[in-house]
């Protein structure tokens, strides 16, 4: 990477919430540098994830500025130019919640291809990503229900990295997970980010995971020393 | 049931005299437990096999393993909360009650939050969103206890305090409550009937790690003060927190089953499976097992870990049977297999590699963490 790289993502004093006169990001800047892992530290509840959607393009801010490789954002989720969108990758905590129920997996990972018009690419692109993630073959002709949090989990990462983003964020990717398939997760994380040089934004309150993962891990009343957490968890 | 509310100490001896306290008898005693759900076409799925375990008054065992395993189906079971389709074997004693024989009437009128309370995993979802802490808390005082109705307040109160759970919150929903906090309402509503025996299914998911910390010890308190606690978690470093002994389950076998204190310090455990599961924690070696847990309807023959086994021979294709806490053919001995292991300091050196692929299980990889063994 060279120096003179603009920084792949940059955050400049964003503001940003769900209720205008109560924000729960507040004046918060952040810079991810070019193939950097970094992470995210915060309890649940005090606007961390809330800071990622609006990284991945997902939550308008209430203020402040958004720069994708030095370039400002000026739209979010669909109002976003498809090529800002696409530089994402993005993995929840809750699969459940991520993934169409009535989707096989194999669909669901290959989503992304088919809403950008690449079907063609779908199958080879499946078999890919689904070795990348540890999917069989079986697992992959299976629904959402058919299958375990884990295993879903696998086929949600899968789909994020369809597009080969350049940024990935994962929000508390492996928090309802095992210790053998968080390790799973991460490694391929790991392993797509040492082809792609991506960068990742690792957002989790697990102190010992996001410092063993990430390159630097940053805690949230470092990014945002005013705001205190939210009621309510 | 008299005098529910006057008795908050399950091992005072006023406690219930059948659950076996002082005469050196178990709490719970399961013995070959097996659960299967019968498929169509006449196919089953065997979700837990030949469990046999048992858990004292005061103690707390760990049951440890990757979601899919059969732990919580287990958990069920012991409820009489099964789907129609499920059918059991074996026979689990609570006291001198045999829990998967008993009709349903029974299990609600005489075990469920009575003798066996149920702290779940999403107390959020558990607790009825309409009503208010106080009104769950009071009906379930009524109905389990014979408390006068002008002392239902207090006994909710009370209740609530035995689990920490703040007077000034007993007013509030369940959504407008934090997430420790719901769990601790949930926590005093298992309690309200001085269950000696607690099971709790995953109380710690999603949790913040120190929120994690908090509700293993306030669970923890409840084994001090005489409770059973079996503790359903994929959550290592709870279990490490809580337990007396950890039960490892996998493919609904349990494989190993040792002293919490042996299994997380030193020796570390002996099964190549639970050996795996403790390296791959963050703070170790962050290494996955290679490959991914059986589907518990095509098991392999044999030894279930095999496919993901680095030490597989051909005497694995039996199954072993848990012999000295162990269920292996090539256990690691019960002493110095694993040198005590210096906590690895972070950040320094390069990255643990982690280009372990975890595609179908294919033949026995090296692990990375062979250095430690
Ligand atoms: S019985 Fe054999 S295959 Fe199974 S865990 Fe032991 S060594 Fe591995």
């Amino acid at each position: 990477m060279s120096a003179e790289a603009p920084p792949p993502l940059q955050l400049r004093a964003v503001t940003a919430g769900y209720d205008r006169r109560a924000p729960v990001v507040r004046d918060v800047s952040f810079t991810l540098a070019p193939g950097e892992a970094a992470g995210l530290l915060g309890p649940s509840g005090c606007g961390k994830s809330t800071l990622a959607r609006v990284a991945a393009l997902l939550h308008r801010p209430d203020a402040g500025e958004v720069l994708l490789d030095g370039e400002r954002v000026r739209g979010w989720r669909h109002r976003a130019p498809r090529a800002q969108r696409t530089a994402f990758g993005v993995v929840f905590q809750q699969p459940r919640l991520a993934a169409d129920p009535r989707l096989t997996l194999a669909a669901l990972v290959a989503e992304p291809l088919r809403a950008t018009g690449r079907r063609a690419e779908a199958p080879a692109r499946t078999e890919e990503l689904a070795a990348l993630v540890g999917l069989t073959p079986d697992l992959l002709a299976r629904r959402p229900h058919e299958v375990s949090d884990g295993q879903l989990q696998r086929a949600c990462l899968a789909r994020a990295l369809a597009l080969r983003p350049r940024i990935l964020v994962c929000d508390e990717m492996t928090a309802m997970l095992d210790a053998s398939t968080t390790a799973a997760l991460v490694a391929a994380v790991e392993d797509y980010r040492r082809t792609s040089g991506a960068a990742l934004l690792a957002v989790g309150h697990d102190r010992t995971l996001l410092e063993r993962w990430c390159d630097r891990t940053v805690g949230w009343h470092e990014l945002a020393p005013a705001v205190k957490s939210a009621p309510g968890g | 049931m008299t005098d529910r509310t006057e008795r908050t100490e399950p091992a005072s001896p006023t406690g219930p005299t059948d659950r076996g306290a002082g005469t050196g008898a178990p709490l719970l005693a399961l013995d070959r437990m097996s659960v299967r759900f019968r498929m169509p076409r006449g196919r089953y799925v065997p979700a837990v096999t030949d469990v046999s375990l048992t858990l004292d008054p005061g103690e707390c065992v760990a049951l440890v393993g990757e979601s899919g395993c059969g732990k919580s189906v287990l958990a069920s079971a012991l409820l009489g909360l099964l789907p129609e389709n499920a059918e059991t074997a074996g026979a689990a004693h609570l006291g001198e009650l045999e829990l998967l024989g008993a009709d349903e009437t029974e299990l609600a009128r005489r075990v469920r939050g009575r003798r066996a309370g149920l702290i779940p995993q999403s107390p959020a979802a558990h607790l009825t969103p309409v009503r208010t802490v106080r009104s769950q808390l009071t009906e379930v005082v009524r109905e389990l206890t014979d408390t006068p109705r002008r002392e239902l307040r207090a006994a909710a109160e009370a209740a609530a305090e035995r689990a920490a759970f703040p007077a000034d919150h007993l007013d509030r929903y369940p959504h407008e409550l934090s997430g420790g906090l719901a769990q601790r309402a949930a926590t005093a509503l298992a309690l309200v009937g001085g269950p000696p025996l607690l099971l709790a299914d995953e109380p710690t998911t999603g949790l913040d790690r120190d929120l994690v910390e908090r509700t293993v010890d306030e669970l923890r308190r409840q084994v001090d003060d005489g409770h059973g606690l079996l503790m359903i978690t994929h959550d290592l470093a709870a279990a490490e927190r809580i337990a007396d002994r950890v039960a490892v389950m996998y493919a609904g076998r349990i494989v190993e089953l040792a002293d919490a204190a042996a299994f997380f310090g030193a020796p570390g455990p002996r099964h190549p499976y639970a050996r795996g599961l403790l390296d791959a924690l963050p703070e170790r070696g962050f290494t996955p097992i290679p490959g991914l847990p059986p589907e518990l309807g095509a098991l392999p023959p044999g030894c279930a870990f095999a496919p993901r086994c680095t030490y597989a021979t051909a005497a694995c294709a039996a199954v072993p049977a848990l012999t000295a806490g162990v269920a292996c053919h090539h256990p690691a001995p019960a002493a110095d297999a694993v040198p005590p292991r210096p906590r690895e300091p972070r950040r320094t050196g390069p990255r643990q590699p982690l280009k372990q692929r975890t595609g179908e299980p294919g033949p026995p990889q090296q692990p990375e963490s062979a250095d430690v063994r």
